[in-house]
């Protein structure tokens, strides 16, 4: 699969509700942040948890959000980043330049 | 540790227990292959963790391949990674890398062993992401002002070492004597490698 998303590309985490295995931490989702790196490609979580090992292989992020943008009232210093690995299938493209 | 968490090893090592049983009976694995593999975790210490991170101190083109590929240049020291996708995040005198896995535990154990139970606890994998410097602290790390914290979640398929900083009053050792100088915690980023004077 071509990576729809590049290094350096502004993206947005989802804000689904799920039932079921999912490695997108809630907290994160719904954030807005900036593709740090492309990991290669993995199967999903989502798949793997129930026995379906031979699903499609798709793209894994590296995604870089600023902290305040994580949680308004951060405490610390405002370049404070936190780093989250994001299936393809939970970005969207972010037009927003926050 | 909490009561619960003491509940949860019991009823965990039951289950282990019943689940291995009947594999071994039922001739799905072997106790020596299970053997094999828990001898195999035991060797499994922060000391390989501390080797790759010596060598980076010494070996400036090692470095620059640790960081583009953390499972590829482990391997050329020979260490057994299994699969194992590495990233290494370096700290320096103006960014301090700190790692967590709020969903679980996931852990570099090819290099570091297996993770110390304040890593799998609620408490740090909630607090971690959300007042890391906090956290720090409590740890006996105090940041110098202007230190940017850089927090990694390892929440799907990589896992994530520190390289900390080569410390100080080092330049007359070997890399072995340096590698014994690099703990688990700053590894994993919550403590600074101590100069020689410091650990002993």
């Amino acid at each position: 699969m071509t990576p729809r998303f590049n290094p350096g590309q502004r993206v947005r985490v989802l804000d689904k509700v799920t039932v079921g295995h999912v490695r997108t931490p809630r907290y994160i989702r719904g954030k807005r942040g900036v593709v740090e790196r492309i990991c290669g490609e993995f199967r999903k979580p989502e798949e793997l948890a129930y026995g379906r090992y031979d699903g499609e292989r798709e793209p894994l992020y590296r995604v870089r959000f600023a902290q305040r943008e994580v949680w308004p009232d951060y405490a610390g210093a405002p370049e404070d980043t936190l780093d989250v690995e994001i299936y393809e299938h939970w970005l969207e493209k972010s037009e927003d330049k926050r | 540790m909490s009561l619960e968490h003491a509940g949860y090893d019991r009823d965990a090592e039951l289950l282990e227990r019943a689940f291995r049983e009947l594999l071994v009976e039922k001739g799905v694995v072997s106790d020596a292959a299970v053997d094999e593999r828990v001898e195999f975790m035991y060797r499994r210490t922060p000391a390989l963790g501390a080797r790759v991170v010596a060598r980076a101190w010494f070996d400036p083109g090692f470095k620059a391949r640790l960081l583009d590929d953390g499972s590829a240049a482990s391997g050329e020291l020979g260490i057994d990674i299994r699969g194992l996708k590495l990233v290494v995040v370096e700290n320096t005198p103006l960014l301090h890398n700190l790692i967590v896995c709020t969903l679980c535990s996931c852990y570099p154990r090819m290099l570091l062993g297996l993770p110390p139970d304040w890593y799998k606890s609620v408490e740090y994998r909630s607090r971690a992401v959300r007042e890391p410097r906090a956290v720090l602290a409590e740890f006996g790390l105090h940041l110098a002002a202007g230190v940017t914290v850089r927090v990694h979640d390892s929440t799907a398929d990589m896992r994530y070492l520190v390289l900390p900083m080569r410390p100080k009053g080092t330049d007359a050792l070997s890399e072995a004597e340096c590698a014994a100088l690099v703990t688990r915690d700053a590894m994993i980023g919550v403590a600074l490698v101590g100069s020689p004077k410091d650990v002993l």
